[in-house]
């Protein structure tokens, strides 16, 4: 008897999922930010009642006690060490004009993780750390890195580090095309595709905590604070692009160009709905 | 170049607890590239941990162990503000040295 019950809450929970959605769909003319980060991060506070809200930009160690256990030995020594001093060498190495990353933010790029990405009203356009950076190699005539690259986890790692603990601060500027920016990426997140028919939403909303063969799921909730990760299954350091571009072809669905304008919104959604987390970049995940 | 180790050891009441990570592609010449050739065996053979002069850890490596190996082990015998020296050799000959103060 009992897996039919099991199978008829799973029914429920998937038709209320549905509505859900269509009501999101419905109402994506006029998104309200405001009212969505709260609903995103109460949903997340609720299925979690033990975790304090900052607890959830640890992802999945914070859902798992072994794992956290494993994870504060480990961060005594964390894996993406090597990044973040090579991250530093770059950082404060003059390019070939003689100028330097630190002339292209503000701040001098220390302490600002926490403010990217930002709606350009210029270009009406969302730019993301990653896309400033290189950006900003273009514009003192050096080549651009690749967004899924060492080099660009190793600045990104560097940055977010001097940016530890300081809460997500993402705006979005009264223009229709941040709004409209904004609801792209939401859209992306929630719609389904692939082969395995996978949104971001259906792993990271619906199932954090669970295990999806031997890994634990990360919550969506706070998931960019922790970017860029050393992944063990990787054996190395990886920005949110290749975050993106990964879980897209690990759902068999064919990843976009990195920094591709949906991704971009992504980015802006996933970052804005988590909004008061604090940045604990660069992690370190299994 | 940075230093391919890192190390932290502290003097306990009784024991010493050394920590380190070593910076190593750990190949095993097991695994292909992404044209299907052979990358070729490159990995740590000897890792040596020594305390005034006394060999107090060493470990013999070969192709199974991790990229970027983390090492954890404790001994006795040393004080506070000692010196503890790392060395390693790989299988194409290339070393590296560091030396730490024990906390």
């Amino acid at each position: 008897m009992r897996p039919a019950i099991h199978l008829a809450c799973a029914g429920l929970a998937l038709a209320a999922l549905v509505v859900g959605v269509t009501h999101s769909a419905s109402a994506a003319d006029t998104p309200n930010p405001v009212t969505d980060a709260k609903a995103f991060q109460k949903y997340f506070t609720d299925k979690f009642p033990k975790l304090k809200p900052e607890d959830f930009v640890n992802g999945p160690y914070s859902m798992d006690e072994d794992m956290h256990r494993q994870w504060e030995e480990k961060e005594q020594f964390p894996p993406y060490d090597f990044a973040l001093d090579l991250g530093k060498e770059m950082f404060s190495t003059p390019f070939k004009n003689g100028r330097s990353y630190a002339d292209c933010f503000p701040d001098k790029g220390i302490g600002v993780r926490q403010n990217y990405p930002y709606f350009d009203e210029k270009q009406g356009k969302v730019v993301t750390l990653e896309l400033a950076l290189n950006r900003c190699r273009e514009a003192n005539g050096e080549t651009p890195f690749s967004y899924v690259g060492d080099e660009m986890a190793a600045l990104t790692a560097y940055m977010a580090f001097t940016s530890r603990g300081k809460p997500f601060d993402i705006k979005i500027p009264n223009d229709p095309r941040a709004l409209a920016a904004y609801r792209k990426g939401k859209e992306y997140f929630y719609t389904r595709r692939g082969q395995l028919n996978f949104s971001c939403a259906s792993c990271h909303v619906q199932e954090p905590g669970e295990r999806i063969r031997a890994e634990v799921l990360a919550p969506a909730l706070g998931i960019l604070n922790a970017m860029p990760i050393y992944r063990s299954e990787w054996g190395g350091m990886g920005t949110i692009s290749r975050r993106f571009t990964t879980c897209n072809s690990q759902t068999r669905s064919v990843p976009l160009e990195p920094q591709a304008e949906e991704y971009r919104d992504l980015e802006y959604y996933l970052s804005y709905v988590s909004n008061g987390l604090p940045i604990s970049g660069p992690g370190a995940r299994p | 170049m940075p230093s391919s180790i890192r190390v932290r050891a502290t003097a306990g009441a009784d024991v010493t607890e050394v920590q380190a990570l070593i910076q190593h592609p750990m190949d095993s010449g097991f695994v292909k590239d992404a044209n299907g050739a052979i990358i070729p065996p490159h990995f740590i053979q000897v890792l040596t941990f020594e305390h005034d002069g006394n060999a107090v850890f060493v470990a013999d490596w070969g192709a199974a162990v991790s990229k970027d190996p983390y090492v954890k082990f404790s001994f006795k015998g040393a004080k506070k503000g000692d010196d503890l020296k790392i060395s390693w050799v790989d299988n194409k000959g290339a070393t590296d040295t560091a030396t730490a103060k024990i906390q």
